[in-house]
């Protein structure tokens, strides 16, 4: 049975997708600590870490370049810090900005687009922006090279696999040379479009109103002497993604849902031939162990008073039903995945938002299934 | 300002995973319960209505799922076609634009335009006089909305369109959708909370963008998944003792006892942090002992929506 050790060995980034709500943040930090407390130097890009756990890492003011968290905070959690863990969270407006600023071919284009109207609304807006932003900036800390191992928490949005199209959409979008011959009113355009499309255009101007094209055109424009920078860009980060040295990871619920999802985008990255590692479920429910059921009522009146063993009782039938069926549903991941790992995070009891709350997830992320197994049974929850 | 399912047009918002979609469609159910005519629209490809109902037919076009109640997914490249069709009356001159290779460079590159078609269509489902030829009148349209950070994105669309196009039809409609959708008589919200440290955060940022930037009423706001509190401290403290004397399956259902009662309690405080966070009224939805979701436990849950 593979683990996360073996997902990560020999590889130097690592990118924590998955649907919202599914702990990715939290995974990827716990994963970034667990690997820097075994000596190397880890950055997590992060998207938006609860506040407490933040907090809790000594980084009030995470910025969009990685800080350094202070070893020292280990200490009471009783681990060894032997390598450097560093986060940053992504602002996707600034690294945008970034690379607007790095292939503008003048400071006049620069300012142009900064101050366009257009951009300035709907940079944050853009569909799959924020997603590939975030690549955007992995691809940029990679290039530095100052860290043995990246880890990157994808955006959340709906569709897990946004981020696999985005930088084809961003090219798309800026591909204004094809745009700008047609958004030019009169002239050249008519002749090399055609009549076809100066119709279209007549028709445009009807819908939309020439005001609002006049605005598009300019931010077209402004934008179409940087296409072949952004393009090149994003071809190598597409060949990033694509690096055996990459791997992908899928995080996921336990419910019927999110595995659904999983398997699915699974699939997609595989389609994709992108290199996946294996999947995380958080939150499972494990089952009890079989032996001695039919006892189990009589034992329980045993040790508490009726009333309270009776809603024990009731309370462990809800429990194994909720623990059956994230058996099964693991069970269905894990013939999808073969021979790929598949690693379940207990559902804890408390919320994960501290340190040491988080090295708790640690502690299950780099145990072998064995041990993983005996952890659960022991409660270390 | 009228009751949440008494105004016509609903968003269901909130973080990701918090079950926003089941609680549009109990909404849904809720609402048709009281024999309105309601429909549950999802947006960017979510199909949670046509999986519960076992409807594989629905998409973009209204299916009647249950008595009073429809559900459609919203396609933005159709809806841009539907919107076309609407302004140049003409089929053959729509044809003609969608199929200009100018027009789909266009469509495809600029930001929000996918958005701004998809609150277009909202918006024409919750018309007393739908644009859409022989199309029937809905009381109520739900929608479920994307996740918190896009959502805000989204709703805010219309404004954003309204600002860049200063005059003009598009102007003009997209100050229409904006009016619609930030009119508290008509247009409602409703956040969806988990009672868990991120979701409960999220919820409170997520309601004040909506109110002091877009200007929209938030309802109320639902704490979903809210375990019961099966043991008191007290029970808790006997569980304690009897955990060092039970082995078996005994241990394994005294240990399940025990952490029902932390997460419960933990529950507990996130849902004073809510209430101590955000203004409209919270309402507590139970955890449902289910393995999946089906719709005698959404009718369940329905019934303490409302």
């Amino acid at each position: 049975m593979a683990t996360i050790t073996d997902i990560v060995e020999g590889r130097g980034i690592c990118i924590c997708a998955g649907s919202g709500g599914v702990g990715k943040t939290t995974t990827s930090a716990a994963l970034a600590a667990g690997l820097a407390a075994r000596g190397q130097k880890v950055a997590v890009l992060t998207i938006d870490p609860a506040k407490r756990l933040a907090d809790s890492l000594g980084l009030e003011e995470l910025g969009n370049t990685p800080r350094m968290v202070d070893p020292r905070l280990f200490e009471p959690c009783g681990v060894e810090m032997k390598g450097e863990l560093w986060a940053m969270m992504l602002d996707s407006k600034a690294t945008f900005d970034e690379l607007v600023r790095k292939h503008a071919p003048d400071a006049e284009t620069r300012d142009r687009i900064l101050e366009n109207r257009i951009y300035r609304q709907l940079s944050n807006a853009l569909a799959g922006s924020q997603e590939y932003m975030a690549m955007e900036k992995l691809f940029e800390i990679h290039q530095e090279g100052r860290y043995d191992f990246l880890v990157l928490d994808t955006p959340p949005s709906r569709n897990a696999l946004d981020f696999l199209d985005a930088p084809k959409r961003l090219t798309q979008f800026i591909e204004g040379r094809g745009m700008q011959m047609f958004m030019k009113p009169t002239g050249f355009a008519t002749k090399v479009v055609g009549r076809g499309s100066s119709m279209a255009m007549g028709m445009l101007k009807r819908i939309t109103g020439l005001d609002l094209l006049s605005d598009l055109s300019e931010f077209f424009q402004a934008f179409s002497g940087m296409v072949d920078g952004f393009r090149e860009r994003a071809r190598r980060v597409s060949e990033l993604l694509a690096d055996p040295a990459t791997t992908f990871v899928v995080v996921c619920g336990p419910q019927g849902e999110p595995i659904t999802e999983a398997v699915y985008f699974h699939r997609k990255l595989v389609e994709a031939q992108l290199p996946v590692g294996g999947v995380i479920v958080n939150k499972v429910h494990y089952e009890a162990d079989e032996e001695a059921e039919g006892e189990i009522e009589s034992d329980l009146h045993e040790l508490l008073d009726d009333d309270l063993a009776e809603r024990v009782a009731r309370n462990f039938d809800d429990y194994q039903a909720l623990a059956e069926r994230d058996a099964r549903n693991v069970e269905h991941l894990q013939r999808e995945l073969q021979p790929k790992a598949v690693i379940r995070v207990p559902y804890l009891d408390e919320d994960v938002h501290d340190l040491e709350a988080l090295l708790k997830i640690d502690r299950y992320l780099f145990a072998s299934e064995e041990q993983r197994e005996e952890l659960a049974a022991r409660g270390a929850a | 300002m009228p009751e949440l399912l008494d105004k016509r047009l609903v968003f269901v918002t909130g973080k990701g995973g918090v079950g926003k979609s089941t609680i549009s469609i109990a909404l849904g159910l809720a609402a048709a319960a009281r024999g309105k005519r309601t429909m549950v629209c999802e947006v960017g490809g979510q199909e949670t209505a046509s999986r519960v109902f076992r409807r594989a037919e629905v998409g973009f076009h209204e299916v009647e799922v249950a008595e009073n109640l429809w559900a459609i997914s919203i396609d933005p490249d159709q809806s841009l076609r539907e919107y076309l069709l609407l302004q140049l009356k003409v089929r053959a001159m729509r044809d003609m634009l969608v199929r200009s290779r100018m027009f789909n460079y266009l469509a495809a590159a600029t930001p929000g335009l996918k958005e701004l078609v998809t609150i277009g269509k909202i918006w024409e489902l919750a018309q007393p006089n739908r644009k859409v030829k022989k199309a029937a009148e809905y009381d109520l349209v739900i929608v479920d909305a994307p996740a918190t950070g896009h959502g805000i994105g989204f709703l805010q669309t219309p404004r954003t369109f309204a600002g860049i196009a200063r005059v003009g039809p598009v102007h003009a409609q997209a100050q229409e959708l904006d009016r619609f959708i930030t009119d508290q008589n008509t247009t409602g919200v409703a956040i969806v909370s988990l009672p868990e440290e991120m979701p409960v955060n999220e919820s409170a940022s997520l309601e004040r963008s909506l109110t002091d930037e877009i200007g929209m009423a938030v309802d109320r706001v639902y704490m979903n998944g809210l375990y019961p509190e099966r043991f008191s401290t007290s029970d808790a403290e006997q569980l304690e003792d009897a955990l060092g004397q039970a082995d078996g399956a005994a241990r394994a259902a005294v240990r399940a006892a025990l952490s029902e009662h932390r997460r419960c309690r933990s529950q507990r405080d996130q849902l004073q942090r809510l209430k101590e966070q955000v203004s409209s009224p919270v309402k507590s939805l139970p955890f449902i002992f289910k393995p999946a979701l089906d719709v005698a436990s959404l009718e369940r849950l329905a019934g303490a929506l409302v």
